[in-house]
């Protein structure tokens, strides 16, 4: 349906557009979302705990997590609330890499994160893994800042950016795809930008 | 000009049915949806402007009116010079216009008459939008609600929704009405001329006859984090907050 008298807008570059999914647009700086007030996790009491179901396989404090294998990642990001970034750069532990220092392959084909907020999310475990998602601990060669998800966020830039858990503090993988937080609040199960599925409602 | 019909689409033509201007930066807009639905206070619904070569934009609106006001949804769009959608609505649109939407959306930063009071409300700027939701409907469906709104402006004259506030205020049933002017002293002897802090919100505490239940703050990300730390500040504690943030 065309918009009467809506003529201009702001269109991207076309060199841009094929990066840009449907019903985004190009944002510069880098917005914040989340649900509550911004929690303040120290270091000295941060941890990460891998799960299956209930229970705990393996945990690390922060020394230990900063320990392992570090890999950067610099990818575009797509946010529901419709901006998108362009190379964002981070750098962190590859899941992949987790899984191995835990020994395990992925047990169950679904993975809940968990935040120390007590927000969670749900992703496809194969959507974690073969290098397509990390933990990151630094954006732009920095510590994330707390307002960021800093210490230490979920990075899955392929679906929308509510997925990459702010404070994350673990991964729980789960026989059953069960939504988190936000996806019991109406957004979408997967969230693939390129598909829109922004809301349940979409397909 | 109407919108297809097609059962799976989420998104719906609205007319605009009426258009007032509220502040000289805010106006108020009107939406009959051709699909009417029920939302709850603190929903948002999202629009698409769709220009002739199919190029679109949209944007997230919060709903003004109150769940059980007829007369369709209220959206109160703050004017963003070198915006791309709200000038639209402020030089452009029409009463009579189509403008397709979809919603309502959000399940989180909602109050419904069951979550209880007492409720802190702190909205700064066009934040006040979802804010205004929740008093609205506290008035028409339980006045019993104990309910506090800081509400934040740069000038007495930028105070959304300013006469119905007041107004509420007067009334003396349980609404208190906390309003702070960042860059005009204040109008009212109860209010504040600077920015929101903790002592503010600790003041706007002691005004609800029993702590909070649950608070709500919305508004730009730099006042949402500002206010939500002086809540913290203030004692209020992290897990009762709801936060809503319009982005830059
Ligand atoms: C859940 C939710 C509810 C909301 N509710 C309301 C509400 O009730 N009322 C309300 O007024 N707003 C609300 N908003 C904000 C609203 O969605 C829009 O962000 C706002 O209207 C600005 O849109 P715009 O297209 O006019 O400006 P945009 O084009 O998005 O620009 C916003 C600002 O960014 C700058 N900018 C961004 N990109 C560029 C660029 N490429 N070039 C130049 N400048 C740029 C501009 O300076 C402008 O000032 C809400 C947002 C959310 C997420």
């Amino acid at each position: 349906m065309v918009t009467r008298g809506f003529f201009s807008g702001r269109r991207p570059p076309s060199d841009t557009d094929a990066r840009i999914p449907p019903g985004q647009y190009l944002e510069q700086g880098f917005p914040v979302l989340s649900a509550g007030p911004t929690p303040r996790v120290r270091t000295e009491d941060w941890s990460f705990t891998l799960k299956q179901g209930p229970k705990p396989i393996k945990k690390w404090n922060w020394a230990e997590f900063n320990a392992l294998p570090q890999s950067k990642m610099t990818r575009d990001i797509h946010c529901v609330t419709a901006w998108t970034k362009f190379n964002t750069p981070w750098q962190g532990v590859m899941i992949d890499d987790i899984l191995a220092d835990a020994g395990i392959e992925p047990p169950t084909t679904f993975t809940l994160a968990h935040s120390f907020d007590g927000y969670s999310t749900n992703v496809p475990t194969k959507d974690l893994v073969t290098g397509k998602a990390m933990v990151a601990l630094l954006y732009e060669g920095k510590p994330i800042t707390a307002d960021h998800g800093g210490p230490a966020r979920l990075l899955v830039p392929h679906l929308y950016f509510w997925k990459s858990a702010k404070w994350v503090n673990g991964l729980q993988f789960t026989e059953r795809d069960e939504p988190g937080f936000w996806e019991l609040r109406g957004y979408h199960m997967y969230g693939d930008p390129w598909r829109e599925q922004r809301y349940s409602s979409d397909p | 000009m109407s919108a297809e019909p097609s059962p799976q689409s989420p998104w719906q033509a609205a007319t605009i049915t009426r258009i007032e201007k509220r502040t000289p930066r805010v106006t108020s807009f009107w939406f009959q949806p051709s699909r009417p639905f029920a939302h709850l206070a603190g929903q948002h619904v999202d629009i698409r402007l769709t220009a002739p070569d199919g190029y679109q934009a949209r944007r997230s609106y919060s709903i003004a009116s109150a769940p059980e006001a007829g007369g369709g949804i209220e959206l109160a769009i703050e004017r963003l010079d070198d915006g791309e959608v709200s000038p639209f609505f402020h030089d452009v649109a029409a009463v009579g216009d189509e403008i397709e939407l979809r919603g309502p959306l959000g399940g989180h930063f909602i109050w419904e008459e069951s979550d209880g009071g007492p409720i802190l409300l702190v909205g700064g700027g066009s934040g006040v939008v979802p804010l205004m939701a929740m008093v609205r409907h506290r008035t028409l469906r339980n006045k019993a609600v104990p309910v506090a709104l800081v509400f934040s402006a740069r000038i007495w004259d930028e105070v959304i929704f300013r006469d119905e506030l007041i107004g509420l205020d007067d009334r003396l049933d349980g609404f208190n009405l906390v309003l702070t002017l960042t860059r005009e002293a204040a109008r009212r002897p109860s209010d504040y001329s600077r920015r929101i802090d903790a002592r503010m919100m600790a003041q706007a505490v002691e005004r609800l006859p029993k702590a909070p239940k649950l608070a709500y703050v919305c508004g730009s990300n730099a006042f949402v984090s500002a206010a939500a730390d002086a809540l913290i500040g203030a004692g209020v504690p992290a897990e009762i907050i709801r936060t809503e943030r319009y982005g830059v």
